[in-house]
This record gives structure tokens, sequence and C-alpha cells, in this order.
């Protein structure tokens, strides 16, 4: 048909309060699925801040690691029987734990820190470390400090730009800070520290030199990570987990995603945000399609179709649908600037992940309106007389 | 087609329901209409003149007998063809039924895209049959801003936009005081003159009948000559008195 009158359109904008009240439904919706969806992803991104931080090709953990923050030791010897077998240049042996933090203003107040500590000689921390910060921490009781962690732990970054250095006491060792590094929070991780494997194991008395957490492995420049992965496993213990980059981010990620309620969560508050759409907009369309009723009788007897219809009910939940996404985007992106400052989470929003919401927010529209689209069926133009 | 009326109604019966709550409202009705006549239909409520009108107005599917409104049977038709026809039909409402939020000449295009116009005749098409029915100056104006008379005139120039050859009104004057329902139904007599429509205007109101080239009245679902009804009913009165 030729330059049909958008009447859907056109009735939406004629009850010009209806349609400001659908506009907000739809727009909290949209906001509720938007910070559920992008929590969830900034869960998933910042639990593999170090995964893609370091420098290896693969990594060797123990079978008992569930995520980082608690990875559980294994046999060095495992890692050092790698090194010999062809196509590994370097190994790294790491040791991680969760060290005891006192505030180097408020020394009264301590907290838990992720500290991981290794052979500054050793490869792996190039893209975290600078070179002179490898140096410092050979050192004794010298540590590089997360800049990126949560404020708790003191205005370590301030002070350092006053003076040269910071000192505290970490499991009751002082120890001082010589440089800072930017790697940021999790969900699990409040901040972190980084030092020498020596200085690791002066914080951790008790602790074995023998026994590792994370191992990273370095391969011979093109070198198939996939082929060497078969080939180490096939030639040491099966005690240990050896693993890709690819694999050992997936393992991160399932344990948030599956093992902790917290994925569970974010992804239920985002169906819920759809539901909650959903309901809003069918309640408004099915008010809309009840009032007019009479006139979508009167346009069946003039000669319209049912086709003609149903595609007047769907351009208003489409019309509806856009209308509700760009406030509901652009207070979405207000909401994450805030949130951002305030848990240092990365939330930042990808175009893909708002198309994405873009197309379930008019695919939920279309839904309540196929929904509503079962009240027009009913519609007798010979009751009009 | 040539000669062929523009309705030809051939002993149509209509039955609502079914089973025992079964009610027969038409009862072999055979009629036609020529082009350019005009045909009051009346009767008291219930007598089924309503549903007569539907079923010319391929508003209905009829059941027993022939319905044909120019050149298409009507029995048992199919949705498409119930659609191909009621877009040839102009139909005036008793309640204007106009869709309060188009303006009246977005009103009357939603009639006129039905049709064949070209989009470039199309405005002026709208703006003649607005001026022809005397709202020139109220072409954006929303429904709810007109009167019950003006609002009528539009029904009726959204029916006769795409110049049909049938029209149907349903008491076109009931909601009208007496000036504007005389006006109404002389502006639907002179359009359909100058048109040489088929009408057929269903109505109670006596004091129009004589826009009328025949009137056919409906008792209890069957025909009866306007005579016989008005003389059963002055005897009625007399016994009364």
């Amino acid at each position: 048909m030729f330059d049909t009158l958008p009447l859907g359109w056109l009735q939406l904008k004629h009850q010009k309060l209806r349609l400001l009240s659908a506009i907000l439904g739809i727009t909290f919706a949209v906001i509720l699925i938007f910070v559920q969806l992008e929590f969830r992803e900034a869960l998933f991104v910042s639990a593999v801040r170090y995964h893609s931080g370091l420098d290896y090709d693969l990594v060797m953990v123990s079978p008992r690691t569930q995520y980082l923050i608690s990875a559980k030791e294994f046999p060095r010897n495992r890692l050092y029987q790698a090194q010999g077998i062809p196509g590994v240049s370097a190994v790294t042996p790491i040791y991680s734990r969760l060290a005891n933090w006192r505030n180097p203003i408020d020394r009264s107040s301590s907290r838990s820190i992720f500290v991981l500590g290794f052979d500054p000689s050793d490869r792996g921390f190039s893209r975290i470390l600078t070179p002179q910060a490898h140096d410092e921490i050979k050192i004794p009781d010298q540590v590089i400090f997360d800049r990126m962690g949560r404020d708790e732990y003191g205005p370590v970054a301030d002070l350092m730009s006053e003076k040269k250095s910071v000192s505290t006491e970490v499991n009751d060792r002082e120890v001082t800070v010589t440089s800072l590094y930017a790697i940021g929070t999790s969900f699990g991780l409040d901040g972190g520290m980084i030092t020498s494997d020596l200085n690791f194991l002066r914080m951790f008395p008790k602790d074995k030199k023998t026994s590792i957490t994370i191992g990273l492995i370095h391969l011979n420049a093109g070198e198939n990570p996939q082929q060497a992965q078969t080939r180490i496993r096939s030639a040491i213990p099966t005690d240990v987990l050896l693993l890709t980059r690819e694999q050992f981010m997936e393992l991160e990620k399932s344990y948030w995603n599956n093992t902790t309620p917290i994925g569970y969560i974010f992804a239920f508050g985002a169906i819920i945000g759809v539901i909650v759409g959903l309901i809003i907009v069918y309640q408004i369309l099915f008010a809309d399609v009840q009032d007019h009723l009479p006139e979508y009788a009167t346009l069946k007897a003039m000669g319209y179709s049912q086709g003609y219809l149903r595609n007047v009910v769907l351009q208003q939940a489409i019309i509806l649908g856009i209308l509700g996404f760009l406030p509901g985007l652009g207070l979405s992106i207000l909401v994450f600037e805030q949130a951002a400052g305030a848990t240092r989470l990365p939330l930042d929003m990808s175009t893909e992940s708002a198309l994405q919401i873009f197309t379930l927010t008019v695919a939920m529209c279309a839904g309540s309106g196929l929904l509503t689209l079962r009240k027009l069926r009913g519609i007798d133009p010979a009751e009009v007389f | 087609m040539a000669g062929e009326a523009p309705i030809a109604l051939q002993d149509v019966s209509y039955t609502y329901g079914k089973g025992v709550r079964q009610k027969q409202i038409l009862f072999d009705i055979s009629t036609s209409v020529q082009a350019g006549e005009i045909i009051i239909l009346t009767g008291p409520s219930g007598s089924g003149k309503t549903t007569l009108l539907t079923l010319m107005g391929a508003l209905r599917s009829a059941q027993q007998g022939s319905v044909k409104v120019l050149g298409q049977e009507l029995k048992n038709a199919r949705e498409k063809t119930q659609l191909q026809v009621r877009r040839q039909i102009g139909y005036i409402f008793q309640a204007h039924n106009l869709l309060d939020s188009l303006t009246i000449s977005q009103n009357v295009r939603m009639a006129l895209q039905l049709g064949r116009t070209k989009r470039s005749e199309s405005k002026q098409r709208i703006t003649e049959v607005l001026e022809r029915v005397g709202l020139g100056a109220h072409i954006d104006k929303y429904p709810g801003e007109l009167s019950g008379g003006q609002k009528q005139r539009a029904g009726i120039a959204r029916a006769l936009v795409n110049r049909p050859r049938v029209i149907l009104a349903d008491e076109p004057t009931a909601s009208l005081d007496k000036q504007s329902g005389r006006d109404v139904v002389e502006l639907i007599q002179e359009l359909a003159r100058e048109d040489g429509a088929a009408v057929v205007l269903v109505t109670h109101d006596n004091r129009i009948l004589d826009v009328a080239d025949r009137i056919l009245h409906l008792e209890d679902g069957r025909m009866r000559s306007l005579t016989e009804a008005v003389s059963e009913g002055t005897s009625r009165m007399l016994n009364l008195l």
C-alpha cells in the first residue's frame, strides 16, 4: 500500500500520558536488565584480570584449584619436569596466598590482600610490572601494590605520589611499597600485591619452598599450545592440571557462574527485568487495544484485514520498545559510571551488549504485542452496527 | 454485470445461535436495490433490520438464500471476498465511529487508502469531499473538537470518498437533533444521486421517510408493505381510543 497512515503511532501519540507511563515502565525494565547483565559481565571480566594480565602459553595448577584466589598447592617439581619437554622454552613458578594487610595510616585496621610471589628473573609479569619494579622486589621486604584496589587498604597511591615509598605490615612483617601496578578488583578480590618468591616466603614462613600454586609455561615461538599441552600431559604425572589460557579463564568463569550463586542471581535478575517489561508493555497495549476495539471493528467493517490490525499492534509494541530503550540506555550509562567509581569493577558498556539488550527489549515488546493479539481475534465487525 | 442490481437478495433467512437457543431472525427476504435508488428500511427494534443491513454489508455470511452485492455472492463467502466487497461499500454508522486519534482528514484518508486513488490525487480528493459535506474549515481538527452533526458529516465524507456504488447507513440521524438530522439525510440523498449509488438507510426516524424512493418495512423478520403496517397500526390505535 502507498503512503499508509502510521495508525499505531498516531494512536499512541494521541494519549500522551499513557505513552509517557508506558515509556517510563519500559525504561525501568531496560535499566533493570542492563544493570543485571552488566554486573554479570563485569563479574566475568574482573574474575580473569590476572589470567589475562599475566604472560604465558600454558598454565599448571592443582586439580583441587577452583578459582585463583584460593589456588591450591602442587609440587614445584612438576613444573620443572615440564621444562625439560621439547617446545617449552621457560617456566615460572608462582606462589600465591591471601595475606593480612594493615592500613598504613590506621594500623589498627587490617584487610586480607592477594599476594603473588615469583622469581623476578623469570618471565610472565612483564605486562603488569615495569623492569624497574622487577628489580625493586629483589630487595628484601619490598613489594609492588595494586593501586586499583579498594580504598580500605589506605591511600597508598596518594602517599606514593608524595614520597617515594610507603611502609606497613603484612602478616606482622614490616614491608615497603616501592611502586604500583594496576589490575583492579573483582567479586572475590579486593586488592593485591606482587613481590619476589623469597619475600613471599618471608611473609609466609611456614610455607614450603617446594610447593607452588601457579606454574606458568612459556613455549618456543610458533609452537601450538594445544599440541604442546598434549605432549606435556603424556610426559608428567596426572596429579596436576595443564590448561591453555582460554581453559584457565574458563575454569575461573565457570566457578563464579556455576559454583557460586552470583552468576545465577544476576541472570535471574535480568530475567525478572524481562518479565517486568513484558507485563508492563502487555498492560499498556492491552488497555490500548481494549479502548480501541470499537475503532478496530469499524476498520474491519470498512475492509481492513486482521493482518492490518495485527501490524498496528505490533507497530505500537516496537515503537514502545524503541522509545523505552533509549532513556533506559542513557540512565544505565549514568548508573554504571557511578557504580564503576564505587566498586572499581569493569562496568563499561560495550556496543555489542547494548545492541543485544536493544534486541531483547524489542523482542520483549513484540512478545507482549503478540499476547495482546488474542484480544483482537474476537473482533466482530457486525457489532459496530 | 450490466443491468444487474448492485444489491440483490433472494429468499434470505438468518438464524442466531444453535440448538434450543436457536432463534430465526429473518424469513425469506427477497428484494433488490437499483443504482441511484434510495431505500429506507424501517421496523421496530428486534425486527431484524440491522441483521439484514450487516448481511448486505458483508459483515456476516448469509446462511440461506442468496445475497449478491456488486455481483459477488456473499453466501458462505470467504473472508477475502468479504473484505473485497466491504472495501467497495460506503458505510455510515449510527455513532459516527471516527477514529479519535486521527484528524478528520486522516480519518477520511483511512478509507481512501483502501481504494485505488493515486497519492498525488489523494489530498485533493480528501479536501473535495470534506468541502462537499461542509467541513472544509475543520480538516485538521480531531473528532473530539467537533459537534455531533459535524462528526456525522465527517463519517459521511469517509463513507463517500471512494465514490462507492453501494451506501449503507444505520440510523445516521439517531444521535442528531431535528435540523442536523435533516441536513445529514439530504446530504446523503444529494451525494447518492450525483454518484448514482444504491442506498439502504435503516431508520426509526419518521421525519426522514420522504427522501426514500421505496420504503421496506420489517416486522418479526418478515417483509411487509408499509400500507399494511400503517393500517394495522392505525386500527390498533383507534381500538385503544
